[in-house]
C-alpha cells in the first residue's frame, strides 16, 4: 500500500536491534527479567519492577487485550494525510506490559476495550517490520 | 509547623495572550515580570531569584537572566515537570525563602509557538518533534504523536469504565466559556453552548476541538516572597498555605490505571494536611484543563466526588457562573490561554485577592490550584488563601 509506505519508517538501533529483528521473524520480543520475572517494554537498561540488572530478549505470546483507544482525526505527519481517521491502541499483553500499536483488520467502529487481540507482523519497506494487533478470530 | 503560610504571591503580571507576533519567548517574560513587579510595588533591583519553567521550544534556559538583566541572583534555575511545574517552582521558592536563600523570587512562564503561518497544534507540537530513531520510531510509525491522543484514550477508557458521556465534557467546556467572557485575559469569547461543542470537529475521539486547550503566545509571572515582608507590600497578600506534588509512574504498567487515577489524589492529601483545611473549605478550583477531562478526573481525584462519577458531578454546570463550586473562572486553558500551570496560578491569585471583577467568586477564602503534565503523569497542588492562617 503506497499509503502505508510513507508512514514514517522506524530506523532501529543498537538498543532495539533484538526487538525488530524479532519482528521481521514474526515474534514480538519484549524484555524479561529473570530476577522478578516481570517484562518491560519499550527498552530498558534495568527492570522497572525490581530494578535488577541483566534483561534478557524474549519472545512474548503476542495475546492481549485493548485496554483504550482513540482515533486520531488530525494529521500531525504528511505520511498520515490517508490514514485518517486511524486509531491508536493500548494493549494489554499477557505479559503484563501496556504496548501502543495499531488495532488492524477490524474498522474503528468495532473497536471495544477488553477485546482479545493478537499480534500479528507488517512488512514496512522490504527491511523493517512492526508488530501490529488484531482481534483473535472466535 | 502545620498552619503557618509558606509563602506569599504579593505580584502577578499577565500580558495580552494568543496570536501576538514578533516577540519571542524571553520578550513576553520581560513585559510579564516589569508589569508583576509594578503591580507588587517593587523594582528589578529587589529581585535576588529567579524561577525559569521550562517550555517545549526550550528556549526559556539560564541565560534567560541575562536577557533580562538580572543580577547576582542567589537563586536561579529552569524547571521542569511539564504542566505539573508551576506548583513544583512555588515549592521551591517558598523553601528557599524560608531558608534565607533568597528574599524576592520571580516564577516565570513564557511561551511563543503560534507564527502566523502554522495552525496552533502544528505550531505546538509538529512531526519535526517526534523522531524516528529506535523505539521512538515505533510511535511515530503508529501516528501516535503529541498529547491530544494520550488523553483521548484516557477518557475513552473512563466513558467505558463510568459511562462518562459527550455532555459530561461539553458541560466542563460551556461553563469555562462563560467565565472567558468575564476576563479581560481570555482568548476566546464568543459563546459556545453545548451544540457548539458536539458539533465542534473531531481532534481524538472521543475529544473534539472544544475539548482541548489553546496555543497562546504570552506571558506570566508572579512574585513570591516571606509572608512578614509581604504584609507591608502595595497587594493584599495571597498566602501559600499547602503545595504537594506527585508523579505516578509508568502508564505502560498494567498494574497501573493511569487513564482514571492520577498524582491529584497523592499530592492534594499532601497539600490539605500542610494547609489544615478540608474541601468544605474550597471556594474556588482553578484546575489545570489541557481538556475538560482533565478537570473531570482531577475533581475525582482530589475527592470532590468518588471515582467515576465526575461525569453526573459536573453535570448540573456547578463549575460555571453561578455554580456552587466555581472552576476556571478566567476560562481556563480551554478559553483563556494556556500558559501551562501558570494558567490556573494566575486566575487564583486575582480570585484570591478579590480582584475578578464581574467574574469575582463569593468564596474566596481558599483556592485549590492543579497542575498536571505529561500524559497525567506528573501533578502538582497548591491551595493559596488570603489568610495567614485558618
Amino acid at each position: 500500500m503506497s499509503q502505508a509506505a510513507s508512514k514514517p519508517v522506524p530506523v532501529p538501533d543498537e538498543v532495539s536491534a533484538p526487538f525488530f529483528n524479532g519482528a521481521r521473524e514474526g515474534r514480538l520480543m519484549l524484555q524479561h527479567c529473570p530476577s522478578c520475572n516481570g517484562w518491560s517494554f519499550p527498552v530498558r537498561e534495568r527492570c522497572p519492577h525490581c530494578f535488577a540488572a541483566g534483561l534478557q530478549w524474549r519472545p512474548a505470546s503476542g495475546r492481549g487485550t485493548l485496554y483504550t483507544f482513540a482515533i486520531m482525526h488530525q494529521v500531525m505527519n504528511p505520511g498520515f494525510a490517508g490514514a485518517v481517521p486511524y486509531n491508536v491502541s493500548q494493549i494489554d499483553l499477557e505479559e503484563g506490559v501496556r504496548m501502543i500499536s495499531n488495532v488492524v483488520g477490524v474498522g474503528n467502529d468495532a473497536l471495544k476495550i477488553g477485546m482479545k487481540l493478537e499480534a500479528v507482523f507488517e512488512d514496512l519497506d522490504g527491511n523493517v517490520s512492526v508488530p501490529k494487533f488484531r482481534p483473535v478470530a472466535g | 509547623m502545620v498552619n503557618q503560610p509558606r509563602g506569599a504571591i504579593v505580584g502577578l503580571g499577565v500580558t495580552p495572550m494568543g496570536k501576538i507576533y514578533g516577540r519571542r519567548s524571553v520578550d513576553f517574560a520581560a513585559e510579564a515580570i516589569a508589569l508583576a513587579l509594578d503591580d507588587a510595588g517593587l523594582t528589578k533591583a529587589d529581585v535576588d531569584g529567579l524561577l525559569i519553567n521550562a517550555n517545549i521550544p526550550q528556549d526559556m534556559d539560564p541565560r534567560t537572566q541575562m536577557a533580562l538583566g538580572f543580577e547576582n541572583l542567589t537563586l536561579i534555575n529552569v524547571m521542569n515537570g511539564y504542566g505539573s511545574t508551576a506548583g513544583a517552582m512555588m515549592q521551591y521558592a517558598c523553601m528557599a525563602i524560608r531558608e534565607g536563600l533568597a528574599k524576592t523570587v520571580v516564577l516565570v512562564y513564557a511561551d511563543a509557538p503560534l507564527t502566523p503561518s502554522r495552525g496552533a497544534g502544528a505550531s505546538y507540537s509538529g512531526p519535526h518533534r517526534f523522531p524516528l530513531g529506535g523505539m521512538a520510531g515505533l510511535k511515530a510509525h503508529y501516528g501516535d504523536f503529541g498529547a491530544n491522543l494520550g488523553y483521548a484514550m484516557a477518557a475513552q477508557r473512563h466513558m467505558h469504565l463510568y459511562g462518562t458521556t459527550e455532555d459530561h465534557l461539553g458541560i466542563i467546556a460551556v461553563g469555562q466559556r462563560k467565565w472567558a467572557q468575564m476576563s479581560p485575559w481570555a482568548q476566546m469569547k464568543a459563546p459556545m453552548t453545548m451544540e457548539d461543542h458536539h458539533n465542534s470537529r473531531w481532534i481524538a475521539q472521543p475529544l473534539r476541538l472544544f475539548d482541548c486547550c489553546l496555543v497562546s503566545n504570552g506571558a506570566v509571572a508572579v512574585v513570591v516572597t516571606s509572608p512578614e515582608r509581604a504584609r507591608d507590600l502595595k497587594q493584599q497578600p495571597v498566602y501559600v498555605r499547602g503545595y504537594g506534588t506527585c508523579s505516578p509512574g509508568d502508564n505502560l504498567n498494567t498494574a497501573r490505571h493511569p487513564a482514571v487515577e492520577t498524582g491529584a489524589k497523592r499530592s492534594g492529601e499532601i497539600a490539605f494536611r500542610m494547609a489544615g483545611i478540608t474541601l468544605g473549605d474550597i471556594g474556588s478550583c482553578q484546575l489545570y484543563d489541557c481538556y475538560t477531562y482533565t478537570v473531570l478526573v482531577t475533581l475525582e481525584d482530589y475527592g470532590f466526588c468518588k471515582k467515576g462519577e465526575g461525569g453526573p458531578f459536573v453535570a448540573d454546570g456547578k463549575l460555571g457562573p453561578g455554580g456552587s463550586l466555581p472552576t476556571n473562572t478566567g476560562g481556563g486553558q480551554l478559553s483563556g490561554y494556556y500558559m501551562w500551570a501558570f494558567t490556573p496560578l494566575s486566575e487564583a491569585v486575582v480570585q484570591a485577592r478579590g480582584q475578578g471583577g464581574e467574574r469575582q467568586v463569593p468564596r474566596n477564602d481558599h483556592i485549590l490550584v492543579s497542575g498536571n503534565g505529561g500524559i497525567l503523569n506528573f501533578h502538582s497542588t497548591l491551595i493559596l488563601s488570603r489568610h495567614a492562617s485558618s
